[in-house]
């Protein structure tokens, strides 16, 4: 039984009030995460506090780093030395991560990067909540490129949703965004802790002597540095044996559509929607994070007086649950899509609604109130 | 490549080289052949096993220099960030060599915030940099490393900044173990490296070298001879150094290990407080 598992097991079955930050840096610890680079900003410093004080407790290492850049390039470097690693940040600094997170796609490395996603642009509203990164977590680094992200809303999914990611980056190898936001890192409620075992640490597709660590397969197997089989790990375009060839037309297509294929070709697996009261609803409510706490609760408001009111909620949003929303959306007349930004995810909605998008976007630094969601949801109903 | 003349022998260096790589992409007369060919030599001398080894590298020529031709792991990242890549590795591989090799360029202009943190920590990597004075494998740019007046494609009517003394800026932000040479001085290199290596700490080898291309486009020199020879009259070795005056030293290179000291590394203080931290909690029967 490891350190991790002995340190664990006294919080099984636990109660405890705590921040979304705090509680996604718990559920690094329970995903078996044993580097994580930091670099403080508000507000999600308090998850490197978090790390910073639990991690030796189980055996792993915090490192605060002189910048975000650093903190991903030290996370990709200890995943390739057989971490779980992870760093998280908000909008400024995930901007300057961006440039690793394509090193991250294109060399295939798992790792987990927490936005909890502040007021923007540039400095903005620094301690303010938003949600103004959905369009950069996706688009971000440069290039064709697909991406895994997942929207918390509750201080449990929080904890719940970084096991997760771990353990999608270590399936797909690929960097996996959490996109919580300031008011969900910031939120107090109850966490319930799960039993913990060494077992539910994600295990990692081992390459052996002559394996490709680069193709031959939609999700090769690693090598990690320390293997004896002298991996080459470049950013470069690379053939399946990871050297360098940036000059052939074939060979760079060929690694480009393996990457965006192994996520693409996965999305059904990686749809995650929570959908309430769709049975017989007219409009549906759309949205992710912090703005759809206020949004079921409009929702219900909404159905309680008897009107045909649905909710949908991205658990996921990267890569886009579209044809899923398609389905669900069949026999809706409307769907209104509050988000705490000027339309990101209504912008991606319409391209997969049939049926008119109604954005209610609000930026300023505060959450949706149930009131103004419910008015707007009374106007679409009638 | 192996040759199959009997009257021809192999070079025994030509195992630390990853098979079927050769020839280089350097230009001719290019420094880096030199400095790879003066690394394997330091790491023969030291007997050490290639597969105990990483080396990191970020982008430029001299990146190129253990990637891909050192047959070792080796993580080549993006520009400047090398050192931060190479301190994760640092600390998930203890009991691994760690060294990055890359240029001025990108130790010193886009990664010198990284060099100087990885120095003030003493983070026990060893970080050889080539600098050949311009960023070459962009054609020919001005570098933080360019001296006074130069004109390069960047700065065409001559360079309006002075040149990082690298090597100092490193010794003064706490590495513990600096030196300087140049492409002339072979084996004063291998010692250097060799040092580098087997010191427990940041270990910072500067490496004056050629870039016949780029940089002796700008500076009017046609081959890799012009620059050994300004080298070779240039270089003033430390102990003499210390004996003449600043306008004396106007000009010169100062070469050789310009500090060497023990201090507490960073990778073995995190180990110990981790050690002693998860013991602790161990024990503590509540949540501490």
């Amino acid at each position: 039984m490891s350190v991790r598992e002995r340190y664990l097991s006294r919080f099984t079955n636990r109660t405890v009030f705590m921040m979304g930050d705090e509680a996604a840096a718990m559920g690094a610890l329970f995903s078996g995460c044993s580097f994580f680079g930091g670099y403080p900003i508000t507000p999600a410093s308090e998850v490197a506090e978090v790390m910073a004080r639990e991690m030796p407790r189980v055996g792993g290492y915090y490192v605060q780093f002189e910048d975000e850049i650093a903190s991903i390039s030290g996370i990709i470097g200890a995943a390739w030395c057989g971490a779980l690693s992870m760093t998280a940040t908000s909008g400024p600094g995930f901007s300057l991560m961006q440039e690793a997170i394509g090193y991250a796609v294109m060399t295939e490395t798992p790792c987990v990067v927490i936005d909890v996603q502040r007021s923007g642009p540039s400095t903005g509203q620094a301690t303010k909540p938003a949600q103004g990164d959905i369009m950069q977590a996706r688009w971000g680094t440069h290039g064709d490129h697909e991406i895994i992200a997942v929207c918390p809303w509750s201080v449990q999914e929080c904890f719940d949703l970084v096991r997760e990611s771990f353990a999608l980056s270590e399936k797909y190898r690929t960097p996996v965004i959490v996109l919580m936001d300031g008011a969900v890192g910031h939120i107090r409620e109850p966490l319930t802790y799960p039993a913990f075992t060494d077992n539910d640490i994600p295990a990692r597709p081992r390459a052996n002597a002559g394996d490709l660590v680069f193709g031959g397969s939609p999700v090769p197997p690693m090598a990690q540095i320390g293997d004896r089989l002298n991996v080459h790990i470049t950013g470069s375009t690379h053939k399946a044996d990871g050297i360098r060839d940036v000059s052939t037309r074939e060979v760079h297509e060929a690694l480009v559509l393996r990457l965006n294929d192994k996520i693409a070709s996965a999305r059904e697996a990686l749809t995650r929607l929570d959908t309430r009261h769709m049975e017989g609803a007219r409009v549906a409510v759309v949205s992710l994070g912090a703005a759809a706490r206020p949004a079921l609760g409009a929702v219900e408001r909404a159905r309680a007086a008897g009107h045909p009111a649905g909710f949908i909620r991205l658990v996921n949003v990267w890569p886009f649950p579209g044809p899923a929303i398609t389905l669900l959306l069949e026999n809706v007349d409307a769907i209104l899509v509050p988000e705490m930004n000027l339309g990101q995810l209504s912008r991606e909605l319409e391209r997969f609604a049939g049926c008119p998008v109604r954005p209610l976007p609000k930026i300023g630094g505060v959450v949706h109130n149930m009131d103004e969601i419910h008015t707007a949801l009374l106007e679409l109903l009638s | 490549m192996t040759s199959n003349r009997k009257d021809v022998v192999e070079n025994p260096l030509r195992r630390y080289v990853r098979p079927g790589i050769l020839p280089t992409i350097f230009c001719t007369g290019c420094g880096g052949g030199t400095v790879l060919n003066c690394f394997c030599r330091a790491v023969d001398e030291l007997g050490y096993d290639p597969h105990e080894m990483v080396m990191v590298t970020g982008i430029g020529c001299s990146s190129w220099i253990p990637s891909p031709y050192f047959l070792a792991d080796t993580l080549h990242t993006t520009h400047g960030r090398a050192i931060a890549f190479a301190t994760g590795v640092r600390v998930m591989s203890p009991g691994m060599k760690v060294v990055v090799i890359a240029g001025d360029g990108d130790v010193s202009g886009i990664g010198g915030n990284h060099l100087i943190h990885a120095a003030r920590r003493n983070v026990d990597i060893t970080v050889l940099m080539v600098n050949n004075s311009i960023y070459g494998m962009t054609g020919g740019q001005v570098a933080p490393t360019t001296p006074p007046g130069v004109r390069t494609t960047t700065t065409p009517h001559g360079n309006v900044e002075t040149e990082f003394d690298v090597a100092g800026l490193v010794a003064a932000a706490g590495a513990t173990y600096v030196a300087r040479w140049t492409t002339w001085h072979l084996y004063d290199m291998v010692r250097s490296f060799k040092e580098a290596l087997e010191h427990p700490g940041f270990s910072f080898v500067e490496i004056i070298g050629q870039c016949t291309t780029s940089y002796g486009k700008a500076v009017g020199k046609r081959g890799p001879a012009d620059f050994l020879t300004e080298y070779r009259e240039r270089s003033v070795r430390l102990a003499r150094a210390k004996k003449m005056s600043e306008e004396e030293l106007e000009d010169k290179i100062v070469v050789g290990c310009l500090k060497q000291k023990e201090s507490p590394e960073f990778c073995q203080r995190l180990y110990d407080q981790v050690d002693q931290v998860s013991t602790a909690a161990l024990g503590a029967e509540e949540y501490p």
